[in-house]
């Protein structure tokens, strides 16, 4: 097998033998269970749990399998391979999550195996991305470049995703479970929304250490992570994770699935009994065992290599040049480019919303396309942000405007990111076996109303999330303005919440009023969007506008015609 | 598709849907006295009263069961329009074409 040279693909993890043999065995296990299965040896209910510990899903058409993309990071080759497996097993695309991962959406399990022998040779698997058990954990699309990075998230994410995989006590937990790592001085990773939420930050010394919020989580019932305790120091961040972990699997309610998630047991027996039963764990935990040792932290840093930055400085000329000649270049720069700690370099988010297309949704060709330009441009790799765009996350000033011709000749180039564009989605109705409602049809319809760029410009940042059931997979509650399907005897309905936030000072949305249909949805936003901007103060944000005024005069445009 | 069916309250018919065990694709039962089963709801059995479908039903999932070709064996409603098959629930009729939002796939796209 061919696989990547260690530090070929500077800061992507590279897999040495024992995570290769690792991943195969696995392959291999599966494949004669999926044997078993076709020849009618196993029953369907024997199954079921052995193919979504694998990743494989039965959907309204088709098998879905959900691919691990650690953290949102991957290598060109790794793109390559999936825009490969697009074509060859499914439909010729891919959906990118919420959960930085990657969904394939037409497969069929004889095929299953074959694939996952494919992304093996990738170092790339769909463990975890199923069932009871820690999930993929996810971090800032921007990690390892942004300006305001104090700790670098990766090399955590990556010790939690080793001290986790097959770990015997976290294979069955009572549910699903979510962690999220920020690094930044600002959350990009939604972080008091995940069953732990985790905030990576230094000292005055320098050393590193962690914040833990617990029993964050959407769904059902939404609740905000609670900061059960501000500083753990580096050699006791998986001594403390595994804490609360036995908590969690000691007290979890494993009778009722709608009450099995760490956030119920965090609200039943309130923040203060549950930090102090993880703080007893802890205190019986922390030894020798479970101490980090900084020689491991340096040597899972040292594998994810680094890129070769150049020295370069901020703003060439001839990246200015190309702005003052190209008002579109200069809107993309402005709405899609983040400032890089290096300077000289900038990290670019490459948006999956065309106006009127599908969030998320990438085609192998694409695919190929953003490989090339990540090789050419951002030392071979790219990431998955939770917002379901891509982002190259290391590239050149100078060489800005090249790569914005590139996209923009394949509609890739839309300067949408932050804005009423950039929708997130779940796949809904059209592909999902729990939904109620249709989603992407209500995101191609809001994209294409609000389709001119300089409008949405105009309106800046406004977060529009849906998802097809109160499982909330589209993050709608957290939306500044979220939309969630409903059924009312058997027809579509929408329900509009407002207020949602999910950065650090996370906010749940509140209902602006009864649930209306597609069409009136549409008419809804619009409406919301000019009660905004009739009403907004100079440089405020429409969560901040909202705030100031309340919900009243929404609602009043909103249901005018009712 | 209408987005939204105002006439769902018409006399319905059912048929039996699945998905096939080794691709997932979304197959019915077919019409006949041999349990056989075919891709596309306009090829599928129609059962007018609703005994005859619970029997079918049975007799499909005993099937299903016994050679383990098919997974999700149920029934649904359905109603003929203008000479055409007519899921009453939106999910049917999206398992019987293909999603909405890609009329390039799925059953539809061969139509
Ligand atoms: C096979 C399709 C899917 C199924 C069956 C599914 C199922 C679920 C379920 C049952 C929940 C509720 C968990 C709970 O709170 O107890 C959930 C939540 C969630 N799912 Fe999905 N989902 C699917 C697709 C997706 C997709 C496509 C995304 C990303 C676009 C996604 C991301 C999430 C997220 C972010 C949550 C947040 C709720 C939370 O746990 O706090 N899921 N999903
Ligand atoms: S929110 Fe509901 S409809 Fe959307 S993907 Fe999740 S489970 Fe499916």
């Amino acid at each position: 097998m061919n696989h990547i040279a260690p530090g070929r693909n500077a800061g992507v993890y590279s897999y040495d033998d024992i995570d290769r043999r690792f991943v195969t065995e696995r392959v291999e296990q599966f494949r004669a269970q999926v044997e078993r299965r076709l020849s009618g040896e196993l029953t369907e209910d024997e199954f079921k749990p052995l193919r979504l510990m694998n990743g494989l899903y039965l959907q309204l058409h088709a098998y879905m399998l959900r691919i691990a993309v650690p953290y949102g990071v991957l290598t060109a080759r790794q793109l390559r391979k999936l825009a490969e497996i697009g074509r060859k097993y499914d439909k010729g695309y891919g959906h990118f999550t919420t959960r930085q991962n990657l969904q394939f959406n037409w497969i069929k399990l004889e095929d299953t195996p074959a694939i996952l022998h494919e992304l093996a040779e990738v170092d790339m698997h769909a463990l975890q991305t199923s069932g009871n058990c820690v999930r993929n954990v996810t971090t800032d699309q921007f990690v390892g470049a942004a300006r305001d990075e104090v700790v670098d998230g990766r090399v955590y994410a990556e010790i939690l995703r080793q001290w986790t995989t097959l770990h015997p006590e976290f294979t069955f937990l009572p549910r699903k479970f979510k962690i999220a790592i920020m690094g930044s001085d600002a959350d990009r990773a939604a972080i008091r929304v995940h069953d732990v939420g985790v905030f990576a930050k230094r000292n005055e010394r320098g050393e590193v250490g962690f914040t833990f919020y617990v029993g964050g989580g959407l769904g059902r019932s939404p609740f905000i992570g609670k900061l059960i305790r501000d500083w753990v120091p580096e050699e006791d961040f998986v001594a403390y994770l595994e804490a609360i972990l036995r908590v969690y699997n000691q007290y979890g309610r494993r009778d009722n699935i709608y009450k099995a998630r760490i956030k119920i047991l965090v609200h039943e027996l309130g923040q203060e009994k549950f930090t102090q039963e993880v703080e007893e764990e802890f205190a019986r935990l922390r030894g020798p065992k479970y101490r980090l040792a900084p020689e491991v932290v340096d040597e899972i840093r040292r594998r994810f290599g680094g890129p070769a930055f150049e020295t370069l400085t901020d703003e060439p000329e001839s990246f200015q040049a190309a702005k003052a000649a190209n008002p579109d270049f200069a809107r993309w720069v402005a709405v899609n480019v983040l400032a890089h700690k290096v300077p000289g370099y900038a990290a670019a988010t490459i948006s999956l919303k065309p106006a009127g297309g599908i969030p998320g949704d990438a085609t192998s060709e694409q695919m190929e396309l953003i490989a090339d330009l990540a090789d050419a441009h951002s030392f071979g790799e790219l990431r998955v942000s939770h917002a379901q765009n891509l982002v190259l996350a290391h590239v050149r000033q100078d060489a800005l405007f090249t790569l914005w011709t590139a996209l923009e000749a394949n509609g890739l180039g839309t300067p949408n990111a932050g804005l009423i564009g950039d929708i997130i989605a779940c796949p809904g109705l059209d592909y999902c076996a729990l939904a109620n409602a249709r989603s992407i049809p209500l995101a191609q319809a809001i994209s294409a109303r609000f389709a001119d760029p300089a409008r949405q410009q105009t309106i800046g940042e406004l977060g529009i999330k849906i998802s097809g059931c109160i499982n909330a997979c589209g993050h709608h509650h957290v939306g500044a303005i979220g939309i969630l399907g409903v059924d009312k005897k058997g027809e579509e309905f929408y329900q509009i919440t407002v207020g949602g936030d999910p950065t650090l000072t996370t906010a749940i949305g509140d209902i602006l009023g009864p649930a209306v249909t597609a069409d009136e949805t549409v008419d809804a936003i619009e409406a919301i969007v000019e009660v905004y901007l009739s009403n907004r103060h100079d440089g405020e944000r429409f969560i901040d506008t909202l705030k100031r005024v309340g919900h009243g005069p929404f609602k009043e445009r909103v249901y005018a015609a009712h | 598709m209408a987005l939204n069916d105002k006439s769902r309250n018409e006399a319905a018919l059912k048929a039996i849907t699945a998905n096939r065990l080794r691709d997932g694709e979304v197959i019915f039962l077919a019409p006949g006295p041999n349990l056989g089963w075919v891709e596309r709801l306009d090829d599928a059995a129609l059962f007018e009263d609703a005994a005859a479908a619970d029997t079918a039903l049975a007799a499909a999932k005993a099937q299903a069961e016994d050679e383990q070709f098919a997974v999700d064996v149920y029934a649904f409603d359905l109603r003929v329009t203008d000479g055409q098959r007519v899921p009453v629930k939106t999910r049917e009729r999206i398992r019987a074409l293909g999603p909405t939002v890609r009329i390039d796939l799925g059953k539809q796209a061969a139509a």
